[in-house]
């Protein structure tokens, strides 16, 4: 009589161990798995070279530059003229994303970009490039940053701001 | 005479500003070099223990600036603990540096993945400090005269980091 009660404990035991785990990865984004970068296709990639050589070039017309890291990074320094709409890995952010983009026409360009991180770990750019999309948006360009907004851009001097 | 002298004396002063500015332009932006002394900073850990950078001298300091959403970081940090248990009585000494926006993600991660070493909050100010923090992972060893001895930005190769570290030691292993 008392085998069922010494199998049933320990499936009760992992079934309550899965349930806290889940519920720690849902209230700490930096447990969670983020949705791999490489999902976005390198068509829409924009290299920082030639994103650098646009913004020079005045005769181009400028697309909308987001920032959709976080923001100590973007007040240390960020691309001149571009607004800051993130960190992308939170609901919160990814608000103020849909919120900066509400009111323009849908083919607006876009360039987002983050540079927290080396690209493959990036938790913001595939959430913010999703969700752009999913909001109709259908000229939406990302950055790619292979190390780090300082490697890839602030190194190779281009050009930066810092207050905004 | 007098006017000339005044006109004088004010192209002297812009000159002596000017001067004067390009000194501390250079300074600040040599500030966090390898060869430099590392800049001084005193911060309240998560406990609320002041930490102060330059209260270390005597011992090599690896400071390490990471973010619970940099996931290099966090692979990092387990190895960083095992690195202070194992060569804390040599003399190294690790402090973390969290550049998250908010404390509470940090205290929940540490909560569940303790480190050996302290931990305080960063800002823009104190990155900009170290030459400005934009990408993390990103460490500096100190050595025992406070001098930064080596940088590392992004993923590094932390056998390598390692060996490096084992060579500075103030104290080498009896």
């Amino acid at each position: 009589m008392t085998q069922p009660a010494i199998t049933l404990q320990p499936c009760k035991l992992f079934s309550a161990s899965v349930a806290v785990w889940i519920l720690m990865v849902a209230m700490n984004p930096a447990l969670a798995e983020t949705k791999p970068v490489a999902s976005v296709p390198p068509a829409d990639l924009i290299q920082p070279a030639d994103l650098a050589a646009s913004l020079k070039n005045s005769s181009v017309p400028k697309p909308l530059i987001l920032q959709v890291g976080f923001r100590m990074m973007y007040d240390q320094s960020h691309i001149p003229g571009s607004d800051y709409a993130g960190p992308a890995n939170t609901p919160a952010g990814l608000q103020v994303l849909s919120d900066r983009v509400a009111a323009l026409p849908k083919e607006t360009a876009i360039v987002i970009y983050c540079g927290c991180c080396p690209w493959s770990s990036c938790p913001n750019i595939a959430a913010a490039y999703d969700t752009l999309h999913e909001l109709g948006f259908t000229k939406v360009k990302v950055l790619y940053i292979a190390d780090n907004f300082g490697t890839d851009w602030v190194d190779k001097a281009y050009p930066v701001a810092k207050d905004k | 005479m007098i006017a000339y002298r005044n006109k004088q004396l004010s192209k002297s002063l812009v000159w002596i500003t000017a001067a004067v500015l390009l000194v501390l332009l250079c300074g600040a932006t040599t500030a966090t070099k390898v060869g430099a002394v590392a800049p001084d900073f005193t911060r309240a850990d998560l406990a609320g223990r002041q930490v102060r950078l330059a209260d270390y001298r005597g011992k090599l300091v690896l400071l390490n600036f990471w973010a619970t959403w940099c996931a290099p970081c966090r692979k990092e940090m387990p190895l960083f603990s095992k690195w202070q248990h194992d060569y804390g009585a040599q003399g190294l000494q690790i402090v973390g540096v969290s550049m998250d926006d908010d404390v509470t993600s940090v205290k929940q991660v540490l909560a569940q993945r303790p480190v050996r070493y302290p931990i305080v909050m960063g800002d823009a100010k104190l990155g900009e400090r170290f030459g400005g923090v934009f990408g993390l992972p990103l460490s500096f060893l100190i050595d025992a005269q406070g001098r930064i001895v080596a940088r590392y930005q992004g993923e590094s190769d932390l056998a390598r980091m390692e060996a490096k570290l084992k060579e500075l030691l103030p104290r080498k292993r009896q």
